[in-house]
Parts: C-alpha cells; structure tokens; sequence
C-alpha cells in the first residue's frame, strides 16, 4: 500500500477524533435550541465556566479570592486541599445546574414570549457575563486539567497499523476515550429524550408551550432542567478540550467551531450534531491535507464555515433539520 | 333549587351529581376593559355544562379563568368545595382538569401516538432512571398507560393514523387528537373551547356525538363554550349565556331559549 493512502487514512480517522469534540460542542447548542428556540451563545463560555469551575474545586482554590484578598487585605488562594477527579466533576455538575437556575430565574424568564433576536441578545449578555464571573472567580491565567484521562499516542493501534500498511497510525488515546464518552452520552440523551416522562416533557415544550401547560407540563422546571444538561454538556466539552489544550480563554472560542457544525447538521437534531461534526472533522483535515499544499496550507480556519455556506445556499436546514415550510 | 350536593337525574335517565366546580363573582379584567363582569355559576358532576355568548362575550376568558391561564382579579373559584388558591395552568392540569383549545394546540412535530402519550405524563410516577432502564415500576407503568391511550384512540376512531405526524392531519382530525390527548389524562373535568369551530356539519355532528359518548362511556364531566346555539342545545344538560362579560342566563336548555335577555343578545338589540 502506498505511504500517501496510509497517510490519508490516518488523517480521516484523526479527522473523525477531532469531529467527535466539535460534535460535543454542537450538541450543547442543539439540545437548548430544540427545547426553547434559542440558540444560546453563550455556550462555549459556559463550556470555559465548566472547565475552569472544575479546575478549580480540583485544585482547592477559593473561589473569587483575589476579589476577597483585594476588599479584606487577606491573602487567600487555597483551601489547602485537594479534591479527587471523580468528585470535582460530581461538584461541578452541581454548580451548572445552580446555573441554569441563575439563567432561568433571573433572566430566560422574564422574557418568555419576546422575539427570538431578544432572546439571542441575553444570551450574548450572558455569554460575556460569564466569562467575567470566570475570571473573577478563578483567575485568568491558563490552567492545566487532568482528571485522569489516559493521554498520549495509542501503541495498540500505531502496532496494528504498523504491520498492515507499514506505517504506524498517531492516534491520541484522549480523541479516543473522547469518542467513547461522547457515544455515551449521546445514547444517554437519547434514552433520556425518547423514553423518560422528562424528555418527552422536553420535547412537549419545544414543540407548543400552552399545549405543554395544558397537559400539566411547567415550563419553569423544564427549562432549567435543558439548561443543567446543556450545562453538563458543557462540562463534558469542556473537559475534553480543556484536557487537550488547557484551560483558558480561548477554549470559549470553539463556539465558533460549532456553528458550521450547526449548519451542516440543522439546529434541531442531535444526530445532526454528530454527523455534522464528523463531517467537518474529517472534511478540514482531508482538505487540508489534499488541497493545503496547494493554496499554501492553513485551509483549516476557514474551509468548516466555506462549507457552511455552501450548505445555506442548497440546503438551508441541514442535513437533519426539519424542513421549512412556509405556508402563504 | 338544588342543594350543592344533591344529585339527579336528568329526562334521558342520567344521573348528575353534587356540585364539582364553582365561580363566586368572578370579575376579570384587561387594563380597563372588563372581559367578565362578576360572573357566578357551578358545574355539576357528570353534566354537561355549556357556556355560550355571541362573539367577544367573554366565553374563552371564562375557560381560561378555569383552567388557570388567566388570573381573575375577584371572586374565587372552588373545586370540590375548596377554595382553589391561585394556580399555574400546569397545576390546575395536574388536578384533573383537562383541556382543548380553540386554536388546537397540539405539538405539530410529534405523532398522534406521542401527542395523546403526553396526556398521560402526569400518571407516571417512577424516577427518571427506572424510565430510561426500562426497569422497576416503569415498564408497568408503560403498559398501563400505553393501554389508556390506545382505548382514547379507539373510542375517537384516529387508529389510523396513529404513526402519522400530527402536522399532516387534516383541520377536523386535529380536533379529535386534541379531544384524545385531553381524554388520556383521564380528567375529573373536561373543557372544551369550541369543538366544533371551523368545522362542516358532518364535522360537526361527529363531534357531538363524540362528546356524547365521552359523557356516556367515561362519566366525564364537560364544560364547553360554543356560539352555535342549535348544536349546545342539543348536546348540553345546563347552560350559561354571557353577553359583554355579563351572565345573561342560566339553566337548561330550554329556559334559556325562553329568556327574553338571550333572544335580544342573539338577535342584536340595543344595550341602553
């Protein structure tokens, strides 16, 4: 077998990893866009709040400390402890359900019934909201998390592909663990969707809200309830990314990655999400990797939202969006 | 005068009860616009309740004020017996009072089978877990509910398009899913607004035989709104009229088609 082929396939199945991640992003989105017709910017910060708020309850550190030295002239960091991975997350899942109550009670409900963009602007508010809250809390220097998760290339696989074509594979054992997480959790929110009294409740409220409230539904509980999982989402994101690249700033940034994920998939399914995902995963890398060279590389910042566009013009509502009919 | 807990029985041998739900004075009000005007009347278990008034009368506000999506400013309204204190709309539904909507509120994204599922949400009792897991008292639970509503699609004759996304259907076909999912909750009381809106005669006579039936069949007590005078007269047991958010009438049938203040509101007299 040629090395350029071998190359190519290691490409894709590294291209299909970082799909994997994108598509944890994405279905943050999905699931609040689907159960309330927002579409929550603040997402990605949510996910950089998540990470951060993690690291933090990890590492001891007290929480808005350098607001706290500052008022009270004291010089506190740390709680002088150390909490283990398993129970920080547990802890953290916490803290972005009392979230999501924050952004329902004190925000989202107040503007029930108010036009979409309304709706899109709060949650550009929130968005910057938070990233300021984040900062004050744990401070903004980057920040390494590791919860534990195995890292590092995959002997078994570079071994495997080694002796088929002659050219061992680099695969991440973090792009792998994160591709069975993301199975996971994805079987997870469609049992939870499709089976519990909640997610049908879920998906009641997404479709008609006086029908929802005729049959017994409360929006209030059901809208915090999709802002938890969307904020455990955001956790789960979070840590991935956070693990690969660090807990900083720009990790709110991969919101932005998510968007051509979006428009590939249609803003209102969760298997949208993932192929989306995979999609762009794969098509930046191979484009990268087959075109690159030939426009002088870098196609990977903009050739996901080329392809986004290229999709708004011939299929408006994805791949898996529900088809938009406007009866005149 | 009947006693509050009294029952009887009615020409056609159906027995009506005590006294289910009642509004004391209720007055409602929209800035300065006063949509029901101190308004009293009960429903009693079992019957048929109708509210009618021509257009703008204040029906619909009145259902609403029942089932808790409007917030009357005085009076109160008593649920067997009680003193009902002010509610969301999801917990008046969680009390047993079911609802249609002039305007058919069903969601347009899931099927027949889902939409009437919905009804039953509040009879499921087991955690989220046991659901997922298909474990413990869930799958019990499924079975029986999943046998409820089956019965409600027999009895609205919708078997055949059960699958069928509910956005597909037909204006009449739409009524009879709502009617469905309403019925699936197995109410203590049914409201109605306008079942019989936009619909053709044959429509219409289906309708009514159906709430008929559901009376018959279920015991469900009903309340509806309808402007149609023909169609209440021959489906309800008592009637309310309103008129500019006033009641105007109140009895059977056929007294409120004696009552020289309901002949002039539906022939347009003059107020003065």
């Amino acid at each position: 077998m040629p090395e350029q082929l071998a190359f190519a396939m290691e490409v894709t199945l590294n291209g299909l990893m970082a799909g994997v991640l994108y598509a944890l992003v994405a279905l943050g989105f999905v699931l609040i866009y689907k159960a309330s017709g927002i579409f929550n910017y603040a997402q990605g910060v949510m996910a950089l709040f998540a990470a951060m708020t993690l690291v933090g309850i990890m590492n001891g550190q007290v929480p808005f400390s350098h607001l706290i030295n500052a008022m009270l002239g004291t010089e506190i960091h740390h709680f002088g402890w150390h909490v283990p991975g398993l129970l920080a997350i547990l802890l953290t899942v916490g803290v972005m359900v009392l979230l999501a109550w924050l952004v329902q009670v004190c925000v989202m409900r107040h503007l029930v019934g108010q036009e979409p963009i309304i709706l899109f602007m709060a949650t550009i508010g929130l968005a910057y909201f938070l990233e300021g809250v984040s900062d004050l809390m744990w401070g903004s220097e980057i920040k390494t998390l590791d919860v534990g998760l195995p890292q590092g290339i995959n002997i078994a696989i570079e071994d495997a592909t080694y002796k088929l074509f002659d050219y061992g594979f680099f695969v991440d054992n973090l792009d792998i663990v994160a591709t069975v997480i993301a199975a996971l959790l994805v079987t997870g929110l469609v049992l939870f969707s499709q089976y519990t009294k909640q997610g049908r409740a879920m998906r009641a409220v997404a479709d008609d809200h006086q029908a929802a409230l005729s049959v017994g539904i409360s929006l209030n509980f059901i809208w915090v309830l999709v802002w938890s999982v969307a904020g455990f989402v955001a956790l789960v994101a979070g840590i991935m990314w956070g693990t690969k690249s660090g807990v900083q700033f720009s990790l709110s940034l991969i919101a932005l990655k998510a968007l051509p994920v979006l428009m590939l998939g249609g803003f209102t399914s969760i298997p949208g999400a993932i192929v989306g995902g995979l999609i762009i995963g794969v098509g930046e890398k191979l484009f990268e990797f087959l075109v690159g060279p030939m426009v002088g590389g870098a196609t990977e910042n903009w050739f996901a939202y080329v392809l986004a566009l290229l999709f708004l013009v011939f299929r408006p509502q994805g791949l898996f969006g529900e088809k938009i009919i406007e009866r005149v | 005068m009947l006693d509050k807990s009294e029952s009887f029985v009615t020409e056609d041998g159906r027995t009506i009860g005590g006294v289910v739900m009642e509004m004391q004075n209720i007055t409602l009000r929209f800035g300065g616009v006063v949509a029901i005007s101190d308004i009293s009347f009960d429903i009693r278990e079992g019957e048929i309740r109708a509210i009618i008034g021509p257009n703008g009368a204040g029906k619909s506000s009145m259902l609403n004020v029942i089932s808790g999506f409007y917030v009357p400013q005085e009076g109160q309204v008593l649920y067997h017996g009680k003193p009902r204190p002010q509610m969301r709309p999801y917990e008046v539904a969680r009390q047993g009072i079911a609802r249609t909507f002039q305007n058919i509120a069903l969601f347009e994204g899931m099927s027949v089978l889902d939409n009437v599922m919905t009804g039953r949400l509040n009879h499921m009792k087991s955690n989220v877990f046991q659901q997922a897991w298909w474990k413990g008292t869930a799958e019990a639970e499924e079975v029986k509910n999943r046998e409820v509503v089956e019965r409600m699609i027999d009895f609205l004759e919708i078997q055949h398009i059960r699958k069928t996304p509910v956005s597909r259907l037909p204006y009449g076909l739409k009524k009879r899913v709502e009617l469905a999912r309403a019925l699936s909750a197995e109410p203590s009381l049914l409201l109605l607004d306008e079942p019989m809106a936009g619909m053709n005669v044959e429509e219409k006579e289906d309708m009514s035989r159906f709430i008929l039936d559901v009376n018959d069949e279920f015991g469900t007590t009903i309340a509806l709104i309808e402007h149609d005078m023909g169609v209440v007269m021959d489906l309800s047991d008592r009637v309310v009229v309103m008129d500019y958010g006033r009641k105007i009438g109140d009895g059977t049938p056929d007294e409120v088609r004696n009552n020289q203040d309901v002949i002039d509101a539906y022939l347009g007299v003059s107020h003065d």
